[in-house]
């Protein structure tokens, strides 16, 4: 998987705006990796989905198309999948996309404040991301990390806990 | 070398440097339960031990694990699966994150065992989708296996194949029942599907699968190599074993800790957490995760088994212990977690997806001033519509709390229709994160 952030709204850069989009060179393998997990092909659409979404920071119509073709199954289907999901980016996102817990033991612990000051700080709310690409900010439900309240988690990193404002600050501050 | 122990099975030397490689894991005597069982001990007489070490699931329900594994049709020629479930997605609950990100091959074990006992020859982790970068981590624990052979196609040399690969989720909490998981493997939306059948006969790809959480499984190893009576030795003749109870909250230490089933609620607080922060009263514990009823302080004194918690009309369900302290409204605490479920409600049957849509509404406006007198027993009429009446527990998991709060709570319920705002000043917005924290 790609460790690099990608770019807010990164076109699909191997491809013409509108021309059917193709797995880069350096996925093919992993693609073919996906299918020897599985008995079917159906079982691939989650990780094809993410393979997509890592690759293009988000999972655009032509993404979506590949996915489908990919796994040999109708459009329609794959679009209902990605949308169940709440992961699933079906629009671009900020290089930074920071996710905020808000459920109930966080929420004990300051949630609210955690929120509330990213959102001034960056002067965007919930689901919104700033000018220049860089932070999209949202409010999400319970991580699994509730005894290190409040926390977030920046992309699909490990998570940051037991924040405060300076806490936040540092974090925005030490990303690239 | 190894950190001061933090429990007698799951957690002791869990913090020993290096216990995710291979090497450490075997040098403290890991996968030596698989060398004596796979290819030896006849599947039949292992599924014997794990019922008769009474040990029961630990991803919510309680349901005996080798009751469990005992209802997967013998002598069939389908394919069957083994599947754990680490989801964790029960707000309250990190245990199956600790244990995984410091031993992935004692989870890896417990699953090859499972495997062994039902005579699956495919396994599969699912985790959430948040668990990205955990993913990497069981990956490549996994890839060590491989490469020991303790996986694949002579899996620890007993002449039986047994794969296991991870799959991640991607946002939805349905997707830790277990119906609506194997859905999710499947590729699909996460929805559940009807019981019966039973995942054990009739699962993923419609074939035989056992689901089980990361906890219930990581207890397999254990048993297996030392038998059923030394793992009673811990818990209640009900409720044997020990449990993760992941604490969370306003108290001096929160984090995970691994108790004797049957521990009063009062000593995992008071002494292991160090009780609450300073200057902070105890208003009320959610004893099991957010879908269960929450206990006032005066029932403290409850012990943490399955029986226990039942009698006092709530339950263990995954361990996961919220404490509330005395400056938390009730109304905006309810009011939280019933977001959390309408949020996540799959929309498949109508009580759950409206009603718990309505409830959070109601709740809004209770919060906001806008209470209206017959607000409360509107509540209690929509939860016990729900109750008894979903698809899938998850509409029982949204009713149960509505109805707990309402009953140990009630008089604050009634202060915000009468005069629009909370009774008690909250500071809740103020507040500083933990200031003891030490994991
Ligand atoms: C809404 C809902 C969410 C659940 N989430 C989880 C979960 O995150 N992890 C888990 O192990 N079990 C979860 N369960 C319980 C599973 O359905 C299942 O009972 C469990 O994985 C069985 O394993 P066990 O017997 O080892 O506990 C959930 C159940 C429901 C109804
Ligand atoms: S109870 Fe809720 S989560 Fe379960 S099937 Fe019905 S709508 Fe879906
Ligand atoms: S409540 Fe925030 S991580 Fe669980």
């Amino acid at each position: 998987m790609s460790d690099r952030p990608v770019a807010a709204g990164a076109p699909a850069r191997n491809a013409r705006p509108g021309a059917p989009l193709e797995w880069p060179e350096a996925l093919r393998e992993r693609v073919a990796e996906v299918f020897r997990h599985y008995p079917n092909r159906r079982s691939a659409t989650l990780p094809l989905l993410w393979l997509a979404q890592r690759q293009w920071g988000w999972i655009s119509p032509e993404a979506l198309k590949l996915v489908a073709r990919t796994a040999e199954l109708p459009e329609t289907e794959v679009f209902g999948v990605a949308t169940f999901y709440t992961m699933f980016n079906l629009q671009p996102v900020g290089t930074y996309h920071l996710q905020v817990c808000m459920t109930l033991s966080c929420s004990l612990m300051g949630a609210d404040r955690i929120f509330a000051h990213l959102s001034r700080k960056l002067g965007i709310g919930h689901g919104e991301t700033t000018p220049d690409g860089r932070f999209t900010l949202r409010r999400v439900e319970c991580l699994a990390a509730c005894g290190g309240g409040p926390c977030l988690q920046v992309n699909e990193e490990k998570f940051h806990e037991n924040l405060d404002e300076a806490a936040v600050d540092r974090l925005l501050e030490s990303l690239p | 070398m190894s950190a001061p122990t933090r429990g007698p099975l799951l957690f002791d030397g869990i913090d020993t440097p290096g216990l995710a490689t291979l090497a450490v894991y075997r040098a403290r005597g890991g996968y030596g339960a698989l060398a004596a069982v796979a290819g030896k001990k006849a599947p039949a007489d292992c599924i014997e031990v794990v019922k008769a070490s009474g040990l029961r699931g630990r991803g919510g329900a309680g349901f005996p694990t080798g009751l469990k594994w005992s209802f997967v049709p013998k002598g069939t020629d389908r394919p069957k699966y083994v599947v754990c479930n680490a989801d964790e997605s029960e707000p309250g609950t990190f245990k199956d994150r600790e244990l995984i990100e410091k031993n992935p091959h004692g989870l890896i074990e417990g699953i090859v065992l499972a495997g062994w006992a039902i005579g699956a020859n495919d396994g599969y982790v699912y985790l959430r989708g948040e668990f990205g970068w955990l993913q990497k981590v069981l990956d490549a624990a996994i890839a060590e296996a491989y490469a020991a052979g303790l996986l694949g196609a002579n899996a620890a040399g007993s002449g039986w194949r047994f794969d296991l690969h991870t799959h991640l989720g991607a946002g939805a909490y349905i997707c830790g029942e277990e119906t609506a998981l194997l859905s999710s493997l499947e590729g699909c939306r996460g929805q559940p599907r009807l019981k019966p059948p039973f995942p054990a006969v009739e699962g993923l790809y419609r074939c035989p699968t056992i689901v089980n959480n990361v906890e219930t499984l990581m207890n397999v190893p254990h048993i297996l190599a030392h038998g059923a009576d030394w793992y009673r030795q811990w818990g209640t003749p009900k409720s044997a074993g020990t449990k993760i109870f992941s604490v969370s909250g306003p108290v001096k230490r929160p984090g995970n800790y691994e108790l004797p089933l049957g521990t009063p609620l009062r000593t995992l607080i008071e002494q292991h957490c160090g009780g609450m922060r300073d200057g902070m009263t105890l208003q009320a514990v959610i004893p099991g995760g957010s879908s269960v009823p929450p206990l006032p302080a005066s029932l403290l004194d409850t012990r943490m088994d399955f029986e226990s918690m039942a009698e006092a009309g709530t339950m263990l369900g995954s361990g996961a212990v919220i404490v509330i302290d005395g400056e938390t409204c009730m109304v905006d605490a309810l009011r939280n977690l019933l977001r959390f479920y309408a949020h996540e409600s799959c929309g498949k049957c109508t009580p759950c997806r409206e009603g718990t849509y309505w409830i959070s509404r109601i709740l809004d406006r209770l919060e906001h001033g806008g209470g209206r007198p017959g607000d409360l027993s509107l509540l209690a009429d929509l939860a016990d519509n729900i109750c008894g009446r979903s698809f899938c527990p998850l509409g029982d998991a949204a009713a149960m709390p509505v109805q707990g709060f309402l009953k140990h709570f009630r008089a604050e319920f009634e202060y915000h229709v009468e005069h629009g705002r909370c009774r008690v000043n909250r500071r809740r917005a103020g507040r500083a994160p933990a200031a003891e924290v030490t994991r």
